[in-house]
């Protein structure tokens, strides 16, 4: 009871990288708060699924194995998951800020009447004193879902003292997967799904279905060029995709740009997109909201071009150029290609 | 057969483009450089929408939004493209209400618009970016949902049944859904048709109680005795019959507990121009360096 919980998302027989990585900081938080770590796995023919899933120092592992259960549909793995816990009353549930950790979590939220922040990119636990509808009341070891907020440069701590579970979403790439033991050996609990899906909830029947690679490698690129709004244009993004060229690196860019349309939404680094750490960020015309910043900030070496000094990236870069993109991008694939022997 | 289709609506500020000027010297939101708009997946949701009712004629299209008196700007907008009516929900109380406060409140309106067969919804508005009021919707109307809906492929009348592409992480799928059911949909969707000249013409002057000057209530009335679609409903929280504990602050499980302006921690940064002496000296340094090459 009062554990932490993640819900594990499994594409086929495998459980994916973002669910992983929660695994690692619900380890953390379950140790800070003396509780034990427990997963939700739930898909078809998962037999021996716990062995992916210990090494990040799961307890205790609640495998749901029928037909039906893969591909994903909302109302058998909502039921499964509101059903288990009414029994397990988990005082934290963590999810992939994913297309399916998106379409589950709220309604899990809606019905255990439960506080659901998306898109987190710190967790932490902490104890203080608030007022809520009035009334001071001092809260212990409570979850702190911290994430940018709407217009910049803020971030926001979201608590909910007054319900259970506490629920987050945190995209793939944000939280650090670390193996805690290789032998690490938890409980399997194998469900009978019956008992929590009721036959009704199959509704929905995926007719078609297409998962592809993903089409650039920007998650694990070495090197990231990216561009922001003061690029200005989809063909000026042209010369970002040449100096990535020369440097075997790839091109993302900050949600500005994603926007006004030089690029597609896949190379989206920040908050709402990828967090990457590459051994060098080169930002071109990103000012450098609190977005952006918070998928990039890790990078080894960051060199920032920008006409505007005052721009806020600036202040993170290691490297500062002063002037124009459509000037320093061509002379950088220059003096690169003039200098690489 | 004719469908009862609900589309929700969102008034949103405009996060798109964000200037220089859209953060105030305090590092507040400076609301007045950004200007109140449709909230962007909405409208793709509103087309989608609109092509059902041109497959089924005779089909309704209520848009229904939750917000400030001036929300109602949404609802008209959505009529000048072809909505058949809308409902402004609007109420002090309701302020202060998070995704959770906010699904209810919506639930509690469409309920009382009634009858509906498929209810409507940008995947996510740009305020807050959390995609979680339509899922919570579906859940509290005990309806399941289709998230990140890319396009409304066919729909069955006799079988109530819906087959709808959406986005999955890495692809795409197809499913079939049964009614009714809570559609979200994509940004990657059809966008929305435009304004129909018309139907500006006929709604320009419609309006919402909140909106009209007290004095001028008896000119109102009279022009909405001859024609009552100048008069766009506005529901508070008693017409909703909302539970006051699970709207605005009271209903919202969630509290912010602080918010704080970021100042980065300046690293030792150096400073080049873009000279080619600049340019080429910093290539030749990151090359000795290995750290490129």
């Amino acid at each position: 009871m009062n554990n932490v919980f993640v819900y594990c998302e499994i594409e086929g027989t495998t459980v994916k990288d973002v669910s992983l990585e929660l695994l690692s900081k619900g380890r953390k938080l379950a140790n800070t708060l003396g509780v034990k770590l427990e997963c939700i796995c739930a898909a078809s023919g998962i037999d021996g699924i716990e062995k992916q899933v210990f090494p990040y120092g799961v307890d205790k592992v609640h495998v749901f194995d029928a037909e039906g259960l893969f591909p994903y549909t909302t109302n058998p793995h909502a039921s499964l998951v509101i059903n288990l816990f009414k029994e397990e009353q988990p005082q934290i549930c963590l999810m992939g800020a994913t297309v399916i950790g998106r379409d589950l979590g709220p309604r899990i939220s809606a019905a255990t009447h439960s506080g659901l922040t998306a898109d987190c990119t710190e967790l932490e636990i902490d104890s203080f004193e608030m007022s809520i509808g009035g009334v001071k009341k001092y809260y212990e070891n409570q979850l702190c879902q911290i994430r940018p907020a709407f217009g910049g440069n803020i971030v926001a701590t979201i608590v909910n003292p007054e319900h259970r579970p506490q629920m987050a979403t945190v995209r793939e790439g944000v939280m650090k997967k670390e193996i805690l033991d290789p032998n690490y050996k938890g409980e399997v609990v194998k469900h009978d799904v019956a008992k929590y899906v009721p036959e009704a909830e199959y509704v929905v029947k995926v007719l078609e279905r297409h998962v592809e690679a993903a089409k650039n490698n920007l998650k694990s690129a070495p090197i990231v060029v990216a561009g922001g709004y003061g690029m200005g244009s989809k063909e000026n993004f042209d010369m970002l995709f040449e100096l990535a060229k020369e440097l075997h690196g790839e091109v993302g860019a900050s949600r500005a740009a994603i926007d006004a349309g030089f690029v597609d939404h896949d190379r989206q680094i920040g908050q709402t997109g990828l967090t990457v750490r590459p051994k060098v960020y080169i930002a071109c015309g990103i000012s450098g909201q609190i977005q952006h910043i918070s998928g990039m900030q890790d990078s080894g070496i960051i060199i920032s071009v920008n006409n505007d000094p005052e721009a806020p990236i600036n202040a993170i870069a290691d490297y500062v150029i002063n002037g124009n993109v459509e000037e320093v991008v061509p002379k950088l694939i220059k003096y690169y290609k003039a200098n690489n022997k | 057969m004719s469908l009862k289709i609900v589309v929700l609506a969102k008034q949103v500020p405009d996060t798109r483009n964000v200037g220089p000027d859209a953060m105030t010297e305090q590092g507040t939101i400076n609301r007045a450089a950004l200007p109140a708009v449709f909230n962007p997946e909405d409208l793709n949701a509103l087309e989608q929408a609109l092509r059902l009712k041109d497959q089924f004629p005779g089909s309704t299209i209520s848009v229904v939004t939750m917000g400030l008196p001036k929300s109602a700007e949404v609802i008209r907008e959505a009529l000048y493209r072809g909505a058949d009516e809308g409902f402004v929900v609007t109420d002090r109380v309701l302020g202060g209400a998070d995704t959770l406060a906010t699904s209810y409140t919506l639930a509690q309106a469409i309920k009382k618009v009634g009858n509906y067969d498929i209810i409507l919804c940008g995947r996510q508005a740009i305020d807050g970016d959390t995609a979680q009021v339509g899922p919570q919707i579906a859940q509290k109307l005990g309806l399941t949902q289709v998230t990140y809906a890319e396009e409304i492929l066919s729909l069955d009348e006799s079988a109530r049944k819906v087959v709808i592409r959406r986005l999955i992480d890495g692809g795409v799928e197809t499913v079939e859904a049964p009614l009714p059911l809570v559609v979200t949909v994509n940004g990657s969707a059809a966008p929305c048709r435009p304004r129909n000249a018309k139907r500006v013409m006929k709604y320009k002057k419609a309006t919402a109680v909140a909106e009209r000057a007290p004095e001028q209530a008896e000119a109102y009335a009279a022009l909405i005795a001859v024609k009552p679609f100048m008069d766009i409903p506005q529901w508070g929280a008693a017409d909703i019959e909302a539970d006051p504990n699970q709207i605005g602050k009271a209903g919202s499980p969630t509290n912010v507990k602080a918010v704080k302006n970021i100042v980065f921690k300046a690293k030792e940064s150096r400073t080049l121009t873009a000279s080619d002496a600049d340019v080429e000296g910093l290539i030749k340094e990151l090359l000795e360096e290995k750290i490129i090459g």
